[in-house]
């Protein structure tokens, strides 16, 4: 890879399937009730079910004594597993060791799990699991960020990245700001909650059915709780209901009670959980308080950054060492600091263990950088737009905090040109002006805010990825990696590829449930890069039999290789032309093998965390967002009112696909940042854990006007499949510009008075701030 | 059951249609329409979502109007005419507008899409060309995680307008 950004990808060749909008792979079937999910499959005769049951009215605190006799007692339950039923280790975690499958001494959060009924009903666990007596000796609970600050308890060592000299900086620059900020958590709300099929077979082999963006993992966990080895478990997935990160390490868990449960009662078991276990249990995206102070000089260039997260991690580690560290990777959002600090602390609370949610903390770093954007916008009564356009990335200040050169920065200011341009920022900037001096109520406000992604694992050994391809005689194709669909389009976009590689169109791939026993040790299917990494895997594979096949038929037709091609579902020897499946016959025939294992690392990532250096990321993928919204300053009610965005995919594999995921991203952003609101009691309880309380976009609270349009790219300069750019994640963060439109009609309330608004921006949030502004103003 | 239910049934005979088959069945009192149509009858293309009624996966058709699958009970169904969404899949009462999800990708996971498609279904039997303030309005009892809406709109509006022009959608 050359480092100076000025690589240029290759001319697009002519391709028949990749780069088609192509539907998602199971299309029809999800129009039709056809497609199957867990919950679905039609149960095994004996199938029982399962209930974790926990102590409602504990959030933390020693067990003194629990009395499940009344649970056994239920009609219809079989059997109540706990600890003592676990024949390997008490651990569901991922690496650490401390999430125990039911907490023996003491528990950690609401709604930990101490037990799981198994009856032949649903109902009948349910209503068993309450019935549980439980005496638990209260311990004090720490709660928010603030508890844990002062109790100096953490979940992991803290950790900070440090760029040039931040006390020099501070200490010399000529202007300085500080600040703090709020961040909320998020739930996921997958459509389709947690869900497992566990069913045992002969000599100790245990099967599952499960709803995990991680099979290998879910694999390996159930292998050490069940004491057997990883070969003894196979892990399917077929598709998930959605995922969103709430299924990387959370479907574990319920994965492994369901197949101790199956284990204990030698009969399959499943366990979905019920929406209100689900939404109490499982963790969220992780809410933060980062305090930010800033030098810089009088035009508003900055000079140092130092940036402080304070991340509520929950009672366990889970995946909390990538997601802060992703927060700090993106506290630079677009912009160069010559100095900085990032410096994180992952804390503990006695609550719910926070966890992956689409960005993995990308977002929350993201955030505060735009934030501090816009405080200093307002301070020093600039346009926010030209301020961040005077911090950008660009040639010679092109090095983040971290140490990595960023080398695309002309795709972002192309990006945010365009942009500018398109949405006719500048124009509407001087109408919402007049509109709001003339309206004291409704009050306006548009911004324009940037997106960088860094595309890779942050944790090295996780960028890779296999696939396994089978060519059979009649021509049709195999397809199986180790990535999951949970609605994203993967396997359709890996299947376009596969399909490309042997001129065949899409019907003769036959794409087929993600299985351990087929791809195994994989990563999960994340941090944006499951096309990325398995697209690459089934190319390879695919190109293997390819190759056979044309050194086979070069020999048989005395042709030489480069007159053989695959298009058109037919194979072109020279003036030969044979289906597939004919060539396929042959060759098999001829003792050729048909079938391939692809394998695919990414390169070029060289991350050091301990010594914090190194290049972290492939490449970035970039976007920009340009939001209008209009808020009422007498209730706090807020409307999007229009949308523009441009977002970079490189070089499109589904140009269909990947607007649906802006959209769709974009839409989850947007809601994590204005109505999704995770409330806790001070006794550490979770308020909202319904749909009735907790409240997700609906088609009407999505903008009004909304233009979703690809980057005219002429591909990733980084060598990825096709050119391609990742685009699960990023488009999260294009939301940010709703949250500085909202802030910024804030800000028109009293120019030059930084208002005080937190995330999310409910309409109570936005009425405080309203407020606060209003006393200011007469201040 | 708890012991003060001990006078009433537990069980009861309905006898219904579900897409336009007769079935009769001896259900629990306590069953849901939902999971009688999935655990009963196979029928698993309403799906559970929230049990709540709130996130709409489970709507589906009782006797020409939605419901919220999660919310009735099987009990009440005697004499009712149910239609799921595999019931409409095969009279292909529902296929332009499949046909136009497909085509406009109005789905990712899926699992929103049978309920979707009955809300959308609901208000195109109003007929005429609807607002897109007015479909927004009339699915959003109908959650969807995925898509953002913005597709699922744009197919509702171009069969809206297809079905009104009588034209047919081509998948
Ligand atoms: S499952 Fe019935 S409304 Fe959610
Ligand atoms: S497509 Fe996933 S919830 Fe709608």
């Amino acid at each position: 890879m050359q480092p100076d950004g000025t690589r240029e990808a290759p001319a697009a060749a002519a391709l028949a399937s990749v780069g088609q909008s192509l539907p998602h792979d199971s299309a029809i079937r999800h129009v039709s009730g056809s497609a199957v999910y867990v919950d679905d499959i039609r149960e095994p005769a004996g199938t029982l079910h399962v209930v974790p049951g926990w102590a409602r009215d504990a959030t933390r605190g020693r067990i003194v004594s629990l009395d499940l006799d009344p649970v056994r007692a239920h009609p219809g339950v079989v059997a109540v597993i706990g600890p003592a039923d676990i024949p390997g280790k008490n651990d569901v975690s991922p690496a650490l060791g401390d999430e125990p499958m039911f907490a023996e001494e003491e528990i950690l959060f609401w709604g930990q799990p101490l037990f799981a009924v198994v009856a032949t009903t649903r109902e009948a666990a349910r209503h068993a699991a309450r019935k549980a007596r439980i005496e638990v000796e209260d311990l004090p609970p720490l709660l928010t960020v603030e508890d844990a600050l002062a109790a100096d308890e953490t979940v992991l060592p803290d950790y900070q990245f440090r760029k040039g000299s931040p006390e020099t900086g501070l200490a010399t620059a000529s202007h300085l700001m500080e600040g703090s900020l709020r961040i909320g958590g998020q739930e996921h709300f997958y459509l389709e909650g947690q869900v497992s099929l566990a069913v045992p077979g002969e000599d100790g082999d245990m099967f599952v059915h499960t709803s995990s963006q991680h099979p290998s993992e879910t694999q390996h966990i159930i292998a050490r709780v069940l004491a057997v080895p990883d070969a003894a478990v196979t892990v399917e997935v077929r598709r998930m209901g959605g995922g969103f990160g709430g299924k990387e390490s959370q479907a574990n868990h319920w994965a492994a009670i369901a197949a101790i449960a199956a284990r204990a009662t030698g009969r399959p078991c499943k366990l979905r959980l019920d929406r209100d276990d689900d939404m109490i249990m499982t963790g969220k995206r992780h809410d933060f308080r980062v305090d930010w102070k800033l030098g810089h000089d009088a035009e508003g260039l900055l000079r140092v950054v130092d940036m402080r997260l304070f991340a509520r991690c929950g009672y366990s580690a889970d995946l909390s060492l990538g997601v802060v560290d992703r927060s700090m990777f993106h506290a630079d959002s677009s912009y160069y600091y010559p100095d900085a600090m990032i410096h994180s602390r992952r804390l503990k609370t006695h609550t719910c263990s926070n966890t992956a949610f689409r960005g993995f903390g990308g977002p929350q770093g993201m955030l505060a950088a735009e934030r501090m954007m816009d405080a200093l916008a307002i301070r020093l009564g600039v346009d926010p737009l030209d301020l961040r356009k005077r911090n950008f990335y660009r040639e010679g200040r092109d090095v983040t905090p971290y140490g990595m050169k960023v080398e695309e920065h002309a795709t972002l200011h192309a990006i945010v040109d365009q942009l500018e341009e398109s949405s006719d920022y500048r124009r509407r900037r001087q109408e919402i002006a007049s509109f709001n001096a003339s309206s004291p109520i409704l009050k306006k406000g548009l911004a324009l805010t940037p997106v960088k992604f860094g595309i890779s694992f942050t944790l090295k050994h996780l960028n890779q990825a296999g696939a396994l391809v089978h060519l059979y005689t009649d021509g049709s194709i195999h397809l199986n990696h180790g990535g999951t669909e949970m609605g994203q389009g993967l396997f359709q976009k890996v299947a376009q590829i596969v399909a490309e590689e042997f001129g065949v169109t899409l019907d003769k791939v036959k794409i087929t449930a993600t299985h351990t026993g087929k791809v195994p040790n994989t990563g999960p299917t994340a941090a944006s890069s499951g096309t990325d990494l398995n697209g690459m895997a089934a190319k390879i594979a695919a190109e293997t039999i390819r190759n056979r096949l044309v050194a086979f038929a070069a020999e048989r037709y005395q042709v030489p290789p480069d007159a053989i091609s695959f298009a058109d579902n037919s194979v072109q020897l020279g003036e030969r032309s044979m289906t597939l499946g004919e060539l396929a016959r042959e060759a098999h025939l001829a003792r050729i093998q048909l079938s391939a294992a692809g394998f695919y690392a990414t390169p070029n990532i060289t991350w050091d965390r301990p010594s914090a250096s190194g290049r972290p990321f492939f490449y970035f993928a970039y976007g920009a967002a340009c939001s209008e919204v209009t808020v009422d300053t007498m209730t706090g009610e807020m409307r999007v009112d229009r949308v523009d965005i441009l977002h970079d995919v490189g070089r499109s594999l589904n140009p269909a696909i990947d607007i649906g995921q802006i959209e769709g991203g974009f839409v989850q952003g947007m809601g994590w940042l204005t109505t999704e609101e995770l409330v806790w009691d001070d006794r550490g309880r979770l308020r909202t854990h319904a749909p009735s309380t907790y409240k997700i976009p609906t088609a009407s609270d999505v903008p009004e006007d909304f233009r979703v349009t690809l980057y005219a790219s002429a591909g990733n300069p980084s060598p990825t499949v096709y050119r391609s750019k990742a685009v699960g994640e990023p488009p999260v963060m294009l939301a940010i510009s709703v949250f500085s439109a909202i802030y910024d009609a804030l800000a028109s309330l009293n120019p030059g008075t930084i208002p005080d608004l937190d995330a999310p921006a409910t309409p109570e949030a936005i009425l405080h701030a309203v407020l606060s502004m209003k006393r200011s103003r007469a201040g | 059951m708890s012991d003060t239910a001990q006078s009433f049934p537990t069980r009861v005979d309905i006898s219904l249609t579900v897409n336009g088959e007769p079935v009769d069945a001896r259900v629990d009192v306590s069953r849901h329409l939902v999971d009688f149509l999935r655990l009963d009858l196979g029928l698993t293309g309403a799906h559970a979502g929230c049990e709540h009624g709130v996130c709409g996966a489970c709507t589906l058709q009782v006797d020409g109007e939605i419901v919220r699958g999660c919310l009735m009970l099987a009990a009440q169904l005697d004499g009712a005419e149910v239609w799921t969404v595999e019931g409409l899949t095969e009279t292909g009462a529902l296929a332009d507008l499949q046909a136009a999800f497909v085509e406009r990708n109005a789905l990712q996971c899926g699992f929103c899409t049978p309920g979707m498609l009955f809300a959308a279904a609901d208000i195109l039997a109003q007929g005429g060309q609807p607002s897109r303030v007015a479909i927004r309005e009339h699915i959003s009892g109908n959650y969807c995680r995925c898509t953002g809406y913005e597709a699922v709109v744009d197919a509702i509006e171009t069969v809206a307008g297809a079905r009104a022009r009588g034209e047919e959608v081509s998948a």
